[in-house]
């Protein structure tokens, strides 16, 4: 009986199962290939994104990094800088420089007459070269009827030039750089006389509206004052309110309701931030704008979720037997978790900490609603002063309309990322040094 | 103000009274030898006199600081002339104590220095001076007190550890507080503002209407007079934006969890993954630089070439580079769910033969389906509340239109342009920031709710 339902299928030529496997697996095999494919694209286009996006910026900012200078034998006459000879620092810095650079630019290109020539010739160098001379005769008044060989900021749009950012094929009514202009210019390669050198003004400088003059600098201390306030306010709070919520807190509605709070907190949009200091710091409690103390205000509340969140992952990793060793010799509960598991728990706190320092250091939008957006080109001494931060910088720049700010929005931006590059990579490694598997 | 100067002097004192309360316990004691009379270790009783010192001393310095400047002002404006002050209005009397305010501190003043501004002033500077002397010995008046205080009361039956275990106690919960604070403090903040708003502009033109042009024209016969803040080209606006930069995010995000957690190496993932984290860890205003002056230009012209109108300002460029931001979010969200559904349900799946593309679509993507969608509700609230790349990308114009390649505006663009500069807190223009503003969290706090949610329960199905 059983061997004759067993043939009967035999018998009758029918499809077994495995045919019909075998007759599929084809078609899934391709499905199976061209899924993985997909999987593949995807992670290579987002690979592609990633290189992208910093071939872009590094490729538009490395050249930010030099800046265009023009060599000119300057005669310090003493007629304009100090008439009376009496060398009184209020003279010094008083007279008209513009003269000196007049008078230099005219000795070397003799031949160009005309006022509009000649505002044209006056326009290769930096408005700010008059500045530049001044310190350099306040600092050794002894330069004073001398003549020596002076390197000089060349303007934004010769940098420009120099740097092949202005198309030199291109009719010239469509042109920045008119074509006597490109003649000055090229006898001043041909002589040595215009060179690209390293870019000091970009690291010592506040913001400028000459692309030439506008440094990072104001913008740093802004970043790196805001920054510090931002850590000094918030570590020691998420730390406590980590301890608390972790080790401390009752079961009950009131820690369900601060849980709540900080998990939605932290995915709250930034921008809303901005508003609560607006409408509190601000308005409320009167906190100076545009400051480091206000924006540290608003980027501490911004960044407590994320540290906390953190905090409290890395307490939770600590094994319940290290509280309970340290309870049965005696200590209190909060020596217990002060003397033992918070230490054991510190690498993974800072490291929540530095990411959200990281993330403090480059926010943008909420730092624009409390003014830090004004244009300062003063250094900030204070917390209390005036400032503007790195980001903000980047954003004011990347608005200008200037081309010579392009490539100092992006060496901005390279600045940037190297900051937040080196604070991850210290997470990172901070992790790794001092993790503990337990 | 010398408040951060007196602010070290007052650690200072702390520092000295710990030193205090330390010497003083073992003194009572009767010496080194004699402490384990004490009730607690001497560093307590330190501690015990820091804080006595230390913490009613900071209360009235963070009172102090801030409301110095509200009595100062209000006591110059009744020293006021009544002929200075005479038919002025609330902002009229703000910018002459303002005035005052910089006359006194050596800025530069706005209109002509008169003798009675001057007397305004120096009374401001006198009444200054005097709450600044004020504030210092009243300080360090309590500092000083309090460490008296512990001092007097440190004795070898003082509970002082417990004493300082319950302050420190009582520190971590007002800590705590400090998240239910920030809520409260968003909420009202919005709400305040969101009210006077409203009073001026109706709910439903702000919710219904279809014009939005904020500026309000100085004199009442230009166009524009009135403005009009009809809100829903913004939100169509940030909707299209949100809506392109999921359409690339999701797919790319997803297949490259599903391509890392299920077919990759662990080598290859070791060094994919944070390669693409770094996405994540990049400002926003990096990424609102790449869009307006790369992507956008790109698109531009690749539009031209095959003869589509493109705006130098479009959607579609702020979108784009908004879903390769959101891309790590996504992977990185999917990738947890991903891991977390059980090896088993993998393991019968390829017992019965199923391929792994097979396994991944019909048994681990069903099971890791709410996890995912959690995780995309969430990247559709960062997208929404996103505000560099828009602003620095999308446009400013106010544009009912579904075209990507329009210039579009949103939410947090609106709220951006609103709020710098000038602001205005009796006219509707600064106001409907606020209305925005509330909108916005709302619409993201529903949104992070239920995502939450729903991760959280997919969790837990797991655990």
């Amino acid at each position: 009986m059983n061997k004759q339902t067993f043939d009967a299928p035999v018998e009758a030529p029918a499809r077994r199962t495995i045919d019909t496997v075998n007759a599929g697996l084809q078609r899934r095999y391709a499905a199976e290939k061209r899924f993985r494919l997909l999987g593949v694209g995807a992670v290579i286009l987002g690979l592609l994104f990633v290189a992208i996006l910093f071939l872009d910026i590094v490729g538009k900012g490395y050249t930010a990094f030099q800046q265009t200078y023009i060599q000119l034998p300057i005669r310090f006459d003493p007629e304009v800088i100090d008439p009376t000879g009496t060398r009184a620092p209020d003279t010094l810095s008083g007279a008209d420089y513009r003269k000196l650079v007049r008078a230099a630019l005219q000795a070397r290109f003799p031949e160009v007459s005309g006022r509009r020539n000649k505002r044209a010739l006056y326009r290769l160098l930096s408005p700010g070269v008059p500045q530049q001379l001044r310190e350099r005769v306040l600092a050794d008044p002894g330069l004073i009827g001398s003549e020596s060989d002076v390197w000089l900021l060349a303007d934004d749009d010769i940098d420009m030039l120099v740097k092949g950012h202005i198309d030199r094929a291109a009719p010239e009514s469509e042109r920045r750089v008119k074509d006597r202009t490109l003649a000055w210019v090229d006898t001043l390669v041909a002589d040595n006389r215009l060179e690209k050198k390293f870019n000091t003004t970009f690291f010592s400088q506040g913001a400028s509206r000459e692309p030439e003059l506008a440094g990072i600098a104001g913008a740093l201390m802004g970043s790196l004052y805001t920054l510090a306030l931002t850590l000094l306010f918030s570590f020691p709070i998420a730390v406590g309110v980590a301890l608390y919520l972790e080790e401390f807190a009752p079961k009950n509605r009131w820690t369900d309701l601060i849980e709540v709070n900080i998990n939605n907190l932290a995915a709250v949009p930034s921008i809303v931030f901005g508003l609560l200091g607006l409408a509190v710091f601000i308005n409320f409690f009167g906190v100076p704008r545009s400051t480091p103390l206000i924006g540290a205000l608003v980027l501490t509340l911004m960044t407590l979720p994320t540290i906390i969140i953190a905090g409290r992952a890395a307490l939770t990793s600590v094994p319940p037997s290290i509280r309970e060793a340290a309870l049965g010799v005696g200590a209190s509960p909060l020596q217990a978790r002060l003397h033992h598991v918070l230490p054991a728990a510190m690498p993974g706190m800072l490291t929540g900490t530095i990411i959200g320092m990281a993330r403090a250091l480059g926010e943008t939008a909420p730092l624009l609603m409390i003014g830090m957006v004004a244009f300062i080109v003063d250094l900030p001494r204070e917390v209390t002063d005036p400032a503007t931060v790195l980001p903000v910088q980047i954003y004011l720049w990347a608005d200008s309309p200037e081309r010579g700010f392009v490539e100092r929005t992006s060496a901005a931006i390279m600045v940037l990322l190297g900051f937040l590059i080196v604070m991850n990579l210290t997470a990172v490694l901070l992790r790794q040094k001092f993790e503990r598997r337990w | 103000m010398q408040s951060p100067v007196l602010l070290l002097v007052l650690l200072g004192v702390m520092a000295l009274a710990y030193w205090f309360g330390y010497k003083r316990a073992i003194s009572v004691a009767g010496g080194v030898n004699r402490i384990k009379t004490l009730h607690s270790l001497p560093s307590y009783y330190g501690l015990y006199a820091a804080l006595w010192a230390g913490l009613p001393a900071l209360l009235l310095l963070g009172f102090w600081v801030g409301f110095q400047d509200v009595i100062v002002t209000s006591l110059v404006e009744e020293e006021l002339p009544a002929e200075m002050t005479a038919g002025l209005s609330a902002g009229q009397k703000g910018l002459l104590l303002n005035d005052i305010e910089n006359l006194a501190t050596g800025n530069i003043v706005s209109g002509e220095v008169t003798p009675a501004l001057q007397a305004a002033a120096d009374n401001y500077a006198h009444l200054q001076g005097l709450a600044d002397i004020a504030l210092w010995s009243l300080v360090l008046a309590v500092a000083l007190g309090g460490l008296a205080l512990a001092w007097k009361r440190t004795h070898p039956k003082l509970r002082a550890r417990n004493r300082v275990e319950s302050t420190l106690m009582v520190i971590l919960v007002v800590f705590s507080s400090i998240a239910i604070l920030t809520t409260l403090g968003i909420l009202l903040s919005v709400i305040f503002e969101s009210i006077l708003f409203f009073q001026k502009v109706s709910v439903t033109e702000f919710f219904l209407g279809s014009e939005w042009s904020p500026q309000i024209a100085l004199r009442a016969d230009q166009v524009g007079a009135s403005g009009a803040f009809g809100a829903v080209p913004l939100f169509t606006g940030t909707l299209l934006v949100s809506l392109i930069a999921m359409l690339i995010a999701v797919p790319i995000g997803l297949m490259a969890a599903i391509y890392l957690s299920e077919y990759a190496s662990a080598k290859i993932r070791a060094i994919t993954k944070p390669v693409l984290e770094v996405l994540a860890g990049i400002p926003t205003v990096v990424y609102g630089f790449f869009a307006a002056l790369t992507v956008a230009p790109f698109i531009r012209d690749l539009g031209a070439a095959i003869g589509l109108e493109v705006a130098s300002e479009s959607a579609l460029a702020a979108g784009l580079v908004m879903g390769i931001m959101i891309i790590p979010f996504v992977s990185s969200l999917s990738d947890d769910v991903i891991n977390a559904v059980p090896q088993a349900m993998r393991d019968g799946s390829y017992a019965l033969g199923a391929t792994r593309s097979e396994t991944i679509r019909k048994v681990i993507f069903p099971a890791a389906l709410p996890g995912i969608v959690g995780g995309i509700l969430l990247a559709v609230s960062r997208a929404i509340g996103e505000t560099m790349i828009v602003v620095m990308a999308a446009g400013m114009s106010a544009n009912l239109t579904w075209n990507p390649l329009e210039a579009v505006t949103t939410v947090t663009v609106q709220m951006v342009t609103l709020l710098t500069g000038d602001q205005e807190f009796d006219s509707p223009k600064t106001l409907a920031a606020f209305a925005l503003g509330l909108t916005l969290f709302v619409v993201t706090l529903i949104l992070n709710v239920i995502a939450l949610h729903i991760v959280r329960k997919y969790r837990e199905q797991y655990e």
